[in-house]
């Protein structure tokens, strides 16, 4: 039994894992734009069908990093001529446009790639159970939460270290001043947007190895990113950090007691936590 | 002229205007049945717009009037549609009571729900609406003796409405069932249009305007957006309970998330800074559904492209354009 | 279909300009009562509803696929009664309330003569109740919930696809056979699931094994959590019951967990459009075919199956051909009656013996009068990976139990009426 709480737990933060790398990107845009992107789960869709087009030609590895950077050019053409227009107006019309266009990239690949799930080939390398003991430690899966740290790791180096990454902290708690300064702040959005949209992308390629490919594959990962960054408290990285293992053990832990509820329990535990912290675990204050 | 004087001609003309406006409105309303086939439309079609636009309507009480976003309405929508289904399929073949514990039941419990989260603001409100409707869902859902779970709840028929002599069979004729749809939404619009007109209507909107303000004002501001969030349940619940005479059926995927997304979107489409705007937009939403489902199956790419263009080209709706027209 | 070619007024519009050819040409029949012949230009409608969009949409456009092909195939010689058949297709988006306005639309608006759909049980469920209302013959291709044709069975209502009963006792025996009597069981949670796993248990228990169950959400996607448990139990056989996209997840991870080494696979269904969509490590187990391609020495079937291939460039299956039996059977019970008339349709359907150009298997095939569900065989064998040469053969035929063995009308609860 002990074992088995163990295993939960451990499996529950791989999960998680994941859910941080989604919502990590969807709180970038989110702090600096105020643009709740509905569509972040077909950018992932995106990234995953980009790899699944690359990796014949330029193999696995090259296609991680190329495809996640494709989606971004993608995602900064969109931001530079749709995104960009609704800033500063209310966010709920971002709301319009971003469903919008996830039905349209949805319904794109659907009409390029079919209905069918297509399988994402990973490296034999990487596909193996590591031991017979601790099966769910697949290779893959310690990749992927491997992955997510480098990136986590990466990002919130670039967030404290780098002169970018300071101006956009900055405009994270007040955009007019930073605007008065004389930094760019159209730019500043654009580039944050691409590189949210960079990480969808990169959770796309990741989740085509484990589950494979489909049109939809982004919706079941959409809320509970949101949850994530709600639970974690919205403009602070570090809480969505938090949200999104708590939410991942959670589930796991669920499904050991009473599984149809494992969908469920993160709704339950998201109205909990505000119910008695209304800004969430690490949040300050709320917009829209 | 003084200038008073051109204010009060000015006003009696938009007074005019907004008559003459109004009365184009329920004469488009009322003459649908006739005018829908020539576009291709049919009366159940303009009968679920109807529904669905006062389930927009309802939920523009609470975005447009008040200035908080729920993003979890459609669990009052949804608890209407059981609470209308229930009674028919387990109490009383009656019409009209079904109407009244659908409201009662979606009303209720988001007046309790309202209570719970009206100190919220912004995205953690929207949130936390959807939180609690994903637990509505699943108690639909799960409860599979009352409620017939994820396959639904059938077995029930809206009753003829006896009027003294006169009966209303809106069981099979779908044109009776349209115009007694129409005068239940009449009813619901007019209750909506008359709060917001009064100065609890006021006060809704200057918490909108500027919610600090208000609160110097010595307005108790959460308890208002409570009020505003109990008042748009029950009126939601009530295009439920309309929701389930519709199909004659009820499920749990009308309390799903995806239903509440749905409502928003149309609300914004349409316009959710005017009233007839989420109306509107129901029409637009589901005639473009209707139609291009019909001819493709990729319409959900046309759908997202409509979308896209009215975000672009009519930046408050697209009644909101024709307002700004008119102003400039 | 599947890469979204414009499915309905294109179609629609070229049948209607097929239609108008041939009666100009004078080749409309002059034997049939007044009334067809009155009506003789115009074509007769099936209007057929699926969740062409959603997570069930594999499987929704094959059995659209199947019903195309029929429609095909019977203008093609001819028509109905002298007239042509128009089949008109709606998504109902996954969505019930959806589901409803269209079926009213095609019943109201377009005027159809026969309804389909749907693949999700819900929205069968709702959309036949309408049919009911509206005095339309409906036929459910391929929506598994077993009230449809038990408690809530109706006159107008019936059925192509097999019940829950009919393919858990069909496989329980041989699994029991072949692997053992300890059993592991991932449901999904809804009525499907719970019939399902009860008529499993049932089996099991009498046979005195044991099991433990796992009760999950419909479009679960990740399933580690679950699988650890599963294997905490060491079960002789991994009965999976999800169905579409939450069955290939789940046979994913049980491959990437290695678990594939550990305990055998096997349950209910596992379709042709899921088969092919999973590593080869879970093309494995024991399960059950509602239909299958592959009967050699079985009349007719080869050129259906080979037809299907050459059209739409993918393996035959049971949802092909639940389409094109739906159709097949409107239009054999309107050629016997010479009729329109619901009411004269669902008397003719009722005990209606398929022929072979339509069963498209062995033994008698046949609508059970006493539910209206069809009594095929149910095909269980075993799932193997295909051969390169032959990528579509990936399951071997065991045993075909003829459904009415497998599932008696006694336990059904239906009691069905007509209206006087």
């Amino acid at each position: 039994m002990l074992q088995l709480v163990l295993f939960n737990l451990f499996n529950g933060l791989i999960i998680g894992a994941f859910y941080v790398l989604l919502a990590l990107g969807l709180s970038m845009i989110l702090n600096l734009s105020n643009v709740i992107n509905f569509a972040h789960g077909n950018f992932l869709a995106l990234g995953g069908y980009f790899a699944y087009v690359l990796i014949p030609y330029i193999g696995f590895w090259p296609a991680l990093i190329v495809s996640p950077l494709l989606t971004a050019v993608l995602g900064l053409i969109i931001e530079r001529t749709m995104i960009r227009r609704i800033y500063g107006r209310d966010p709920i019309y971002s709301l319009l446009l971003t469903f919008g266009l996830a039905f349209m990239i949805q319904d794109a690949c659907r009409y390029i790639w079919g209905v069918n799930g297509l399988p994402l080939t990973t490296p034999a390398s990487i596909s193996q159970p590591l031991s017979q003991e601790f099966f769910f430690l697949t290779g893959y899966r310690l990749f992927v939460v491997g992955i997510v740290i480098i990136a986590v790791a990466g990002l919130f180096a670039f967030l404290r270290y780098s002169r970018m990454g300071m101006r956009i902290r900055a405009g994270v708690l007040d955009l007019d001043t930073v605007s008065a300064l004389g930094i760019n702040v159209r730019l500043l959005r654009s580039l944050n947007f691409a590189g949210g949209i960079f990480l969808a992308g990169l959770a796309g390629v990741l989740a085509g190895g484990q589950i494979g490919l489909n049109p939809n594959m982004g919706d079941s990962l959409l809320l509970p990113s949101f949850i994530a960054i709600i639970i974690g408290g919205m403009g602070s990285l570090v809480g969505t950090l938090l949200g999104g293992l708590l939410i991942g053990v959670a589930a796991a832990i669920t499904t050991m007691f009473y599984a149809s509820a494992s969908d469920t329990i993160i709704y339950v535990i998201m109205a909990l936590v505000l119910l008695v912290r209304p800004r969430g675990l690490l949040g300050e204050e709320g917009m829209l | 002229m003084s200038v008073t004087a051109a204010g009060a001609v000015d006003t009696a003309r938009s007074a005019d205007r907004r008559w003459l406006v109004l009365a184009a409105i329920w004469l488009v309303l009322i003459a649908a049945p006739l005018w829908m086939p020539l576009i291709g439309g049919y009366t159940s079609l303009g009968t679920r717009i109807l529904v669905l636009g006062l389930a927009a309507t309802a939920l523009n009480f609470l975005i447009g009037f008040t200035g908080v976003v729920s993003f979890g309405h459609a669990a009052y929508f949804g608890l209407g549609v059981y609470g209308a289904g229930l009674v028919l399929r387990y109490l009383a073949p009656s019409t009209p009571l079904a109407i009244v514990a659908g409201i009662l039941l979606g009303g209720v419990i988001g007046t309790i729900v309202g209570a719970l989260i009206a100190r919220q603001r912004g995205i953690y409100f929207a949130m936390v609406t959807i939180a609690f409707e994903q637990i509505f869902y699943y108690i639909g859902y799960k409860w599979d003796a009352v409620t017939g779970g994820f396959d639904g709840l059938r077995g029930f028929q809206r009753q003829p409405i006896h009027l003294g002599a006169f009966v209303l069979d809106i069981q099979k004729n779908d044109l009776a069932f349209y115009y007694f749809v129409l005068f239940i939404f009449a009813l619901v619009v007019g209750l909506m249009g008359f709060l917001l007109r009064s100065p609890f209507g006021r006060t809704l909107l200057a918490i909108r305007e500027n919610e600090r303000r208000a609160r110097f004002l010595g307005i108790s501001v959460n308890r208002h957006i409570w009020l505003a969030f109990s008042i748009s349940s029950f009126l939601i619940a009530a295009a439920g309970a309309l929701y389930a005479l519709l199909n004659d059926f009820a499920d749990p995927s009308s309390l799903y998330f995806d239903l509440s997304g749905d409502l928003v979107i149309m609300a914004v489409l349409g316009g959710i800074r005017n009233f007839w705007g989420p109306l509107l937009g129901a029409a637009v939403f589901e005639v473009l559904q209707d139609y291009i489902s019909s001819q493709t199956v990729n319409w959900l790419f046309f759908i997202g492209l409509v979308f896209v263009i009215v975000v672009m080209f009519f930046p408050r709706g697209l009644l909101g354009f024709f307002h700004r027209r008119r102003q400039t | 279909m599947v890469h979204g070619k414009p499915s309905g007024r294109l179609g629609r519009r070229r049948v209607l300009k097929l239609g108008a050819a041939l009666g100009a040409a004078g080749t409309v029949q002059v034997t049939s009562p007044f009334i067809v012949k009155a009506l003789g230009e115009q074509p007769i409608k099936f209007g057929f509803i699926d969740p062409l969009t959603g997570s069930l949409s594999l499987l929704a456009v094959s059995e659209v696929q199947g019903a195309r092909y029929a429609i095909e195939e019977i203008n093609s010689k001819g028509g109905i009664l002298g007239r042509q058949a128009e089949l008109l297709v709606e998504d109902s988006a996954n969505d019930v309330g959806t589901g409803v306005e269209k079926i009213r639309k095609l019943i109201d608006k377009d005027q159809v003569n026969v309804t389909y759909g749907d693949v999700n049980s819900a929205i069968a469920y709702a959309v036949s109740q309408v049919a009911t209302q509206k005095g339309i013959l409906h036929i459910v291709p391929g929506g598994h919930t077993d009230p449809i044709t038990g408690k809530d069975c109706a006159w107008n209502v019936f059925r192509v696809c097999n019940t829950t009963a009919m393919d858990a006792n069909a496989i329980s025996s041989l699994l029991m056979k072949k692997f053992g009597k300890r059993w592991y069981f991932l449901t999904p949670d809804y009525a499907y699931g719970h019939t399902l796993q009860a008529a499993f248990i049932k089996n099991l228990t009498a046979a005195g094994g044991t099991y433990e169950a796992e009760l999950l959400p419909i479009a679960a996607s990740d399933f580690s959590a679950s699988l650890i448990k599963a294997r905490a139990f060491k079960p002789d056989v991994l009965l999976n019951n999800m169905g579409g996209l939450a069955q290939i997840d789940c046979m994913k991870q049980y491959v990437q967990f290695g678990l594939d080494k550990e305990m055998a696979l096997g349950g209910a269904l596992y379709e042709c459009e899921e088969v092919v969509a999973v590593p080869t490590a879970a093309q494995a187990g024991w399960w059950v075919m509602e239909w299958w391609w592959d009967q050699p020495g079985v009349p007719h079937v080869k050129a259906f199956a080979d037809a299907i291939v050459a059209k739409y460039k993918k393996p035959c299956s049971a949802r092909h051909w639940f389409g094109y039996v739906g159709i097949q059977s409107a239009r054999l019970a309107m050629e016997q009656t010479k009729s329109l008339k619901a009411i004269d349709l669902a008397h003719a359907l009722a005990g209606m013996e398929l022929p072979p150009e339509v069963a498209l298997q062995p033994g008698k095939v046949y609508y059970r009068a006493g539910d209206h569900e069809l009594m095929p065989n149910v095909f269980t064998g075993e799932v193997h990976p295909p051969a390169a040469s032959d990528p579509y053969n990936f399951f071997k035929v065991a045993e075909l139990v003829p459904a009415d063995r497998a599932d008696p009308l006694a336990s059904t609860g239906c009691h069905m009426t007509f209206p006087s």
